[in-house]
């Protein structure tokens, strides 16, 4: 492993040619491919820390952050109505919130990065969301943009793992993002900070591609760009299907 | 360990549009519980498997419009053997059809204006409880009264003349051996085809009662004729659903269809050998089921107050 780092440093050192300290990387893979048995996936991020002059005495730290495409999204608050039944009251929209949203750490968020440095490059999840548009009449949106990520975060879609980039000697570094299945197709914005005394001093970015391939891939395409046709492919199959079995039945009680 | 680590992953299984991974075997079962309800009571079980697929985690846009495209498979599976029975009445089931298809116009247009109000949700939560609550409850009683009435030795009571009866435009139905006015069964039709659309449902647990209370139709017959009425209200909203929202997955799709299919060929069978009385009473009591969930969903506080949706959608 350690010796493949090595290489991939010896071997894309002369694209950074800046002075300092700069971040080589590797994925696992830098595709995900959305198959039939797709069910979720885990990608390793690993690197190394590429410099020119001696280790300064403060700590480095790591930050890594994977971001999917950014949607809008409609949150929805139920209150008691007539003081009988619950029903959704309050409706807040926030214009863009990551579909997927990992931050990993090398070390608590505070002592890596400065509120005002993650603030800045809205590494935190809640700063990754687009503060929302609330109606007038909707006085706590904050709590609106905190069930996004209550929600999410228990869906798996939006991870915060601290402390969870090992980093050896302050060179190499890695970590693990899981997946989960329900993906949005994108290009996933992965970056990584470099840190010392909470500020960030290198930065570097890189795409890993989402795609659905295959059947997957077919079927999707077809459904939106010959609806009429896959309907009816549906109702074929669908009829086919009802036939087929009644057919087997009748066969079987003959027997 | 290995081997069922390994059978544990490939039951798994991606769909394209719900763009979400679930368990095969999980959606075959569900699809041959609703099979089997569909083949007893000839009702789609749309308003059954619905909430189960919500609870599930499939999105509801997309768990609507693949229903559909079940119901129709399980209908069809359905009707065929009812067909060889001799128990669709197919002329009923055209006049009903003309109504639903109507109805089911009609519907959409109630539909989109009532999603420009706002609160479509809570509207179609609460036409659920009502009729759900209403069909099963008067459903309910009546098969009660009836099995009393048969213990006692009474001579059971059949049609009554009704205001039905005394409309114009009469026409025979043999195969229901009715001679009534085509309006009431028209009506029914475009009755049943508005709430369908409107609650995304075939409609069938409105249908069947409608044909044995206010039509008078022998529950034998009602069955496979409300089956033949759904495949053809159901084909419609499929294709309304993939051309409009593209919302069909096809893949959960067949996964609910071969399990409905095969549950539904069982359905048609055991609801032959149960009297008529008794297959009434169970399909009130799981209507009556459906109906205390979903009420129980209203009244109680949820757990998470907040919810997420796309713009726009519903």
């Amino acid at each position: 492993m350690i010796r493949f780092l090595l290489l991939v440093l010896f071997v894309m050192a002369p694209t950074f040619a800046r002075a300092g300290e700069e971040v080589v990387l590797g994925l696992s893979k830098d595709k995900v491919a959305i198959t039939t048995s797709f069910n979720g996936s885990e990608i390793l991020i690993f690197g190394a820390v590429k410099r020119e002059s001696p280790i300064p005495e403060t700590p480095l730290h790591v930050v890594i952050t994977v971001a999917g495409p950014d949607h809008p999204v409609v949150v929805r608050r139920k209150e008691k109505w007539l003081g009988l039944i619950w029903v959704n009251h309050d409706a807040v929209e926030i214009d863009a919130a990551p579909s997927f949203y990992a931050v990993a750490t090398s070390a608590p968020m505070k002592d890596v990065l400065s509120d005002a440095e993650n603030l800045r490059q809205r590494i935190s999840i809640g700063h990754a969301i687009r503060s929302p548009d609330a109606p007038p009449d909707v006085k706590d949106s904050a709590s609106f943009t905190k069930a996004v990520i209550r929600i999410r975060q228990k869906a798996g879609l939006y991870q915060l793992l601290e402390g969870q980039v090992a980093l050896d000697q302050q060179t190499l570094f890695r970590t693990a993002i899981k997946m989960p299945s329900d993906l949005t197709e994108g290009d996933y914005t992965t970056r990584i900070y470099l840190t010392r005394d909470a500020k960030i001093i290198s930065t570097y970015e890189t795409s890993i591609d989402v795609r659905k391939v295959g059947l997957e891939r077919w079927l999707f395409t077809l459904s939106r760009q010959q609806p009429m046709l896959y309907g009816l492919m549906s109702l074929a199959i669908a009829i086919a299907a009802g036939w087929g079995a009644s057919a087997a039945f009748r066969l079987a009680r003959r027997d | 360990m290995a081997i069922s680590a390994g059978l544990h992953e490939n039951m798994q299984i991606y769909l394209p549009i719900a763009e979400v991974s679930v368990n095969a075997f999980l959606l075959l079962g569900l699809g041959g519980l609703v099979g089997v309800l569909s083949g007893m009571f000839g009702v789609g079980g749309g308003f059954l498997m619905t909430p189960l697929l919500f609870f599930i985690g499939i999105p509801p846009a997309v768990a609507v419009a693949t229903e559909a495209n079940q119901i129709v498979a399980s209908s069809f599976s359905g009707v065929l053997a009812h067909f060889r029975r001799q128990t669709v009445d197919l002329r009923m089931g055209l006049v009903l059809l003309i109504g639903g298809l109507v109805g089911a116009a009609l519907g959409v247009v109630v539909f989109n204006y009532l999603k420009s109000l706002g609160q479509v949700d809570l509207l179609v939560r609460l036409c659920y409880v009502l009729f759900l609550g209403v069909v099963g409850g008067l459903m309910f009683i009546e098969s009660l009264n009836a099995i009393r009435k048969t213990r006692k030795g009474g001579p059971a009571k059949r049609r009554q003349r009704t205001w039905v009866h005394s409309l114009p435009f009469k026409m025979r139905f043999r195969t229901s051996g009715l001679y009534i006015s085509v309006i009431p069964p028209l009506i029914v039709g475009v009755l049943v085809g508005i709430l369908a659309a409107i609650m995304g449902v075939g409609g069938g647990f409105i249908m069947v009662p409608a044909m044995i209370y206010i039509l008078g139709m022998p529950t034998k017959v009602v069955v496979g004729t409300s089956l033949f009425q759904i495949i053809f209200v159901t084909a419609f909203t499929t294709m309304l659903h993939a051309t409009t929202n593209f919302t069909v997955d096809i893949v959960l799709a067949v996964l609910l269809l071969v399990g409905g299919v095969i549950g539904a060929q069982i359905g048609t069978k055991i609801g032959l050998k149960m009297k008529a009385e008794q297959l009434r009473i169970l399909l009130a009591l799981m209507v009556l089921a459906v109906c205390g969930k979903l009420a129980l969903d209203l009244l109680l506080q949820p757990a998470e107050l907040f919810s997420l949706g796309a713009p726009g959608g519903h």
